[in-house]
C-alpha cells in the first residue's frame, strides 16, 4: 500500500522541485500550451528539449557506470498509437498536460482543478474497464521495449550527439524564425524584474 | 539583486536544464524516471478497492487489473503531490497566481460561459488521463523520460501526440488564434 517513508520523502521533494520549474517555465498556462499547438509561443518545446538533451546525457551516463538502469516502455501498437490520439485531442482541449495541470493548481487556476477531477474520472473509467482496454492496448502487436541505439544498432551516445545537435540547430531556428513580435502589456504592474537571461519576446505580457 | 524565487518566469533553457538535471537526479537516487499519470491510476484503483473491494478477489466483480498491477502510495505519487506544493510556492513568492476563470483565448472562440469553459476541461481531462494510461505515459513519462531514454514508444507517442494536439487547435482555433494567445 506504501512505498518506504524515505522514498516517500525523496519523491515529494523529487516533486516540490519540478513543480516549482514548471512553474517558473510558464508551461502550466493554458495560453502557453494552445500557444504551442498554434505554433506561436515554442515556450513548451523549448523546455521539454532541453531537457530531454541535457537528460538523456547524464541518464545514460549513469547506466553505463551501473549506477541506473533504463525503464523503457514497451510499444504496444494499440496503446501507444489510440492513447497518443485522445492524448493529443483531450490536452489541446483542456490547454494542460497532466504533470503541467496540476502545476496550474498549485497557481490556483480554477479550471484546471476541474481539469484534473476530469483526470481522476478518466483513470476510474480506464480502471473499471480494464479488462476491455487491455485487449485494446495489446491487441494490435507489441514492438517490445525498444530504444533507438537498438533499433538502429549503434551506440547510444552516437545518438545523443546527434540528437543534442539536433536539438540546438531546432531551438537555434526557433529563435531565429520563429519569434512572435514582443508584446508590451504594461498592465501587470508586478514590479518584479526580469531575469536578464530570458528570450527575447516571451515573458513580456 | 532580484530574487531569483521572486521572478515570474525563468528562461524556458534554464527550466529545461533544471528538468534534465531533475531526471539524473531520480535516476540516481530512486532509479525511476518523472512520470505524473500512474498516481492518478492507483488512485483510482485504491479508491475502487475501497468502494467495492471485490473487484481485487475471484468472482462476478472481479477485475484482472488487480491481478496484473498492484497501486499503491507510491514514490511517484508524492512526486505529483510535490509538483503541486514546489508549484504554489513558485506562484506565490512570485505573485503569480492564475485566477482567470475562462482564458482569454477560449473566450474569443467560444464566449464567456464559465460552465462550458469547464465542462470541456473536465471530458478533456479525462480522455487525456485515459489516453496516457493507454499509452503507458504523458508529456512526462513519454514526452520527456522516455524520449532522454531514446525509447521507440516515447517518441512515437510524443511525436503523435503533438501532431495531433497541433491539428485538434487550428481545428478549434483556426490560424487567427494564434493572434490571441
Amino acid at each position: 500500500m506504501f512505498d518506504s517513508p524515505e522514498k516517500l520523502a525523496l519523491g515529494f521533494i523529487t516533486g516540490i522541485v519540478f513543480g516549482f520549474l514548471l512553474q517558473k517555465g510558464r508551461v502550466g498556462k493554458f495560453e502557453v500550451i494552445v500557444g504551442q499547438f498554434l505554433l506561436k509561443d515554442w515556450q513548451v518545446l523549448k523546455v521539454m528539449l532541453v531537457a530531454m538533451a541535457v537528460g538523456s546525457i547524464g541518464v545514460y551516463g549513469l547506466v553505463e557506470a551501473d549506477l541506473a538502469t533504463l525503464s523503457i516502455k514497451p510499444f504496444l501498437y494499440g496503446g501507444v498509437l489510440i492513447g497518443a490520439l485522445l492524448f493529443g485531442i483531450g490536452m489541446a482541449v483542456f490547454g494542460l498536460c497532466p504533470g503541467t495541470s496540476v502545476a496550474a493548481c498549485g497557481e490556483g487556476n480554477r479550471g484546471a482543478m476541474i481539469g484534473v477531477l476530469g483526470m481522476l474520472t478518466g483513470a476510474t473509467v480506464f480502471v473499471a474497464a480494464y479488462p476491455l482496454i487491455e485487449q485494446v492496448i495489446k491487441g494490435f502487436g507489441d514492438g517490445g521495449k525498444v530504444a533507438i541505439p537498438d533499433v538502429l544498432g549503434v551506440s547510444p551516445w552516437l545518438v545523443i550527439v546527434g540528437l543534442v545537435l539536433a536539438v540546438a540547430v531546432f531551438l537555434a531556428a526557433v529563435e531565429y524564425f520563429g519569434h512572435r513580435p514582443p508584446r508590451k502589456k504594461l498592465s501587470q504592474g508586478s514590479g518584479v524584474q526580469e531575469p536578464p537571461f530570458v528570450a527575447r519576446g516571451h515573458v513580456a505580457r | 539583486m532580484t530574487n531569483p524565487f521572486a521572478m515570474k518566469s525563468w528562461s524556458p533553457y534554464l527550466v529545461g536544464l533544471g528538468i534534465g538535471l531533475l531526471s539524473w537526479f531520480t535516476f540516481a537516487t530512486a532509479n525511476k524516471p518523472i512520470g505524473i499519470t500512474t498516481a492518478f491510476e492507483y488512485t483510482a484503483a485504491l479508491g475502487e478497492k475501497v468502494a467495492v473491494p471485490q473487484v481485487a478477489e475471484a468472482g462476478p466483480w472481479h477485475n484482472k487489473y488487480f491481478d496484473e498491477k498492484s497501486p499503491k502510495i507510491d514514490w511517484e505519487w508524492m512526486l505529483v503531490l510535490g509538483v503541486l506544493v514546489g508549484a504554489f510556492f513558485s506562484a506565490w513568492l512570485s505573485g503569480d497566481r492564475q485566477r482567470e476563470k475562462v482564458p482569454p483565448l477560449w473566450r474569443w472562440r467560444f464566449g464567456d460561459s464559465v460552465a462550458k469553459r469547464y465542462a470541456a476541461a473536465f471530458l478533456a481531462g479525462a480522455l487525456m488521463m485515459f489516453g496516457a494510461r493507454m499509452a503507458g505515459g504523458c508529456t512526462s513519462g513519454h514526452g520527456i523520460s522516455g524520449t532522454l531514454q531514446l525509447a521507440v514508444s516515447s517518441w512515437v507517442f510524443i511525436l503523435l501526440a503533438f501532431s495531433v494536439g497541433t491539428v485538434t487547435a487550428f481545428a478549434m482555433y483556426g490560424k487567427e488564434g494564434g493572434d490571441h494567445v
